[in-house]
């Protein structure tokens, strides 16, 4: 048989009774969500909420956003589609990694959405670990004014805002990994 | 400490983020290339789902919504192998399946095509691939439906699919279409895969595999990325 990858295909609009059922009320049990961790025995938990913009800087209202990661002692994954709340936003209820291979505190994002024929990866990494982000290699490789776009901006204690945008003068930094 | 590396998306059988005749690229495709990542513990690991617990029927998409009797369709094995670019098997992973019911009609509150829902039929099941990547599906074959795209637009019969793999290198999300189908050659999704790759999409009549009495089977087999060959490999 043939090596070659198989192609991508878009999510389309309807994966929310396959991916995401208990977020979006449908009868089957759903494997993962947006509480990457048990808030009830978990201190340090943070709240990461955002959008995903279109070009015209609309949020969109059909992606789904995953959250991965891996400081080398908690493997964290998350899922949320931006459908059910009101202002499309996703939320993920995590803690923040530790600083792993001397990389700055980071996660990864694979996104997905209606109008995407291949998926999407990019990083959140976080406002208030100023230190290590100047040094983070994979921060440095990014052109200087789009740094911005991969921080998720502290607005309380354990509690970020990370906006996405696929076009524009803000077009969030995508990863070819 | 391993020196694995893993295959970029190739682009010679990948679709483009931007592929004006579906329409809804335009405004969701990065307009700006990819910054290149060096591959670090993040991206060569990923979520691995051992430890759920699945449920009894969740492969079996004739049987795990039942209500008040059989979902209305044809019946139809799916079932393949899921492999690396290396030809490696994939074991252990999490496949998830969605689609609409034999009518061209999908569960999702959002799809308002005028044609009757199955209350038998939610069409969302899910599986592990066995020791050696091969997984296993009952289902209905989906029906055809139209969509807005274009005046007159209908995608073809097709199953969405949802794999994981050895790490978030390997995500893939995407559909398997049905052999002879006259709609491929109109469809702007399909067609948005190079040339080259169409094929590996159209899945395979499968008359070996189908269940006498029961049902009738397609194979599908699912290559993710690969990686680069290490003196330390096969030892």
């Amino acid at each position: 048989m043939s090596n070659k990858q198989t192609p991508s295909q878009t999510v389309g609009p309807y994966f929310a009774y396959g991916l995401t059922p208990e977020q979006y009320l449908y009868d089957f049990k759903q494997l993962v969500t947006n509480q990457m961790v048990n808030p009830i025995n978990t201190d340090n938990i943070i709240t990461i909420t955002g959008k995903v913009f279109d070009g015209e800087n609309q949020p969109i209202s059909d992606a789904m956003v995953e959250i991965w990661q891996n400081d080398g002692e908690k493997q964290l994954f998350g899922r949320f589609g931006t459908g059910t709340d009101p202002e499309n936003r996703f939320i993920f209820h995590t803690i923040k990694p530790n600083s792993v291979d001397s990389q700055a505190p980071h996660l990864s994002v694979i996104l997905f959405m209606r109008g995407q024929l291949i998926h999407t990866y990019t990083r959140i990494y976080f406002s208030d670990e100023v230190v290590l982000n100047a040094k983070d290699t994979v921060l440095i490789s990014v052109p200087e004014e789009r740094k911005a776009t991969l921080m998720a901006q502290q607005k309380s204690p354990g509690t970020y805002e990370f906006n996405i945008y696929m076009q524009g003068d803000k077009e969030t930094v995508f990863f070819d990994i | 400490m391993s020196s694995i590396i893993y295959n970029l998306f190739d682009r010679e059988v990948q679709p483009p983020y931007l592929s004006p005749q579906y329409k809804s690229t335009v405004l969701r495709a990065p307009s700006k290339p990819l910054v290149v990542l060096k591959q670090s513990l993040s991206e060569l690991s990923g979520p691995l789902f051992g430890d759920f617990k699945l449920g009894a029927l969740d492969h079996d998409l004739t049987k795990n919504s039942i209500k008040n009797g059989e979902p209305i369709g044809e019946r139809i094995v799916v079932h393949g192998k899921v492999l690396n670019e290396n030809g490696q098997p994939i074991p252990h992973t999490l496949i998830e399946i969605w689609q609409a019911n034999s009518c061209g009609r999908y569960v999702h509150k959002v799809d308002q095509h005028n044609a009757p829902l199955d209350p038998n039929f939610l069409g969302a099941g899910r599986c592990m691939t066995d020791k050696d990547g091969n997984y296993k599906f009952y289902t209905i074959k989906p029906g055809a439906y139209p969509w807005g795209n274009h005046p007159n637009a209908w995608r073809p019969n097709h199953i969405h699919f949802s794999l994981f793999g050895a790490n978030i290198t390997n995500r893939l999300v995407t559909q398997m279409y049905f052999p002879g189908d006259p709609l491929l050659a109109h469809d702007p999704i399909f067609l948005s895969v190079p040339p080259k790759g169409r094929d590996l999409l159209v899945s395979q009549f499968d008359l070996n595999a189908a269940e006498p009495d029961f049902a009738l089977a397609y194979r599908f087999d699912f290559v993710l990325r690969g990686h680069n060959a290490t003196p330390f490999e096969n030892k």
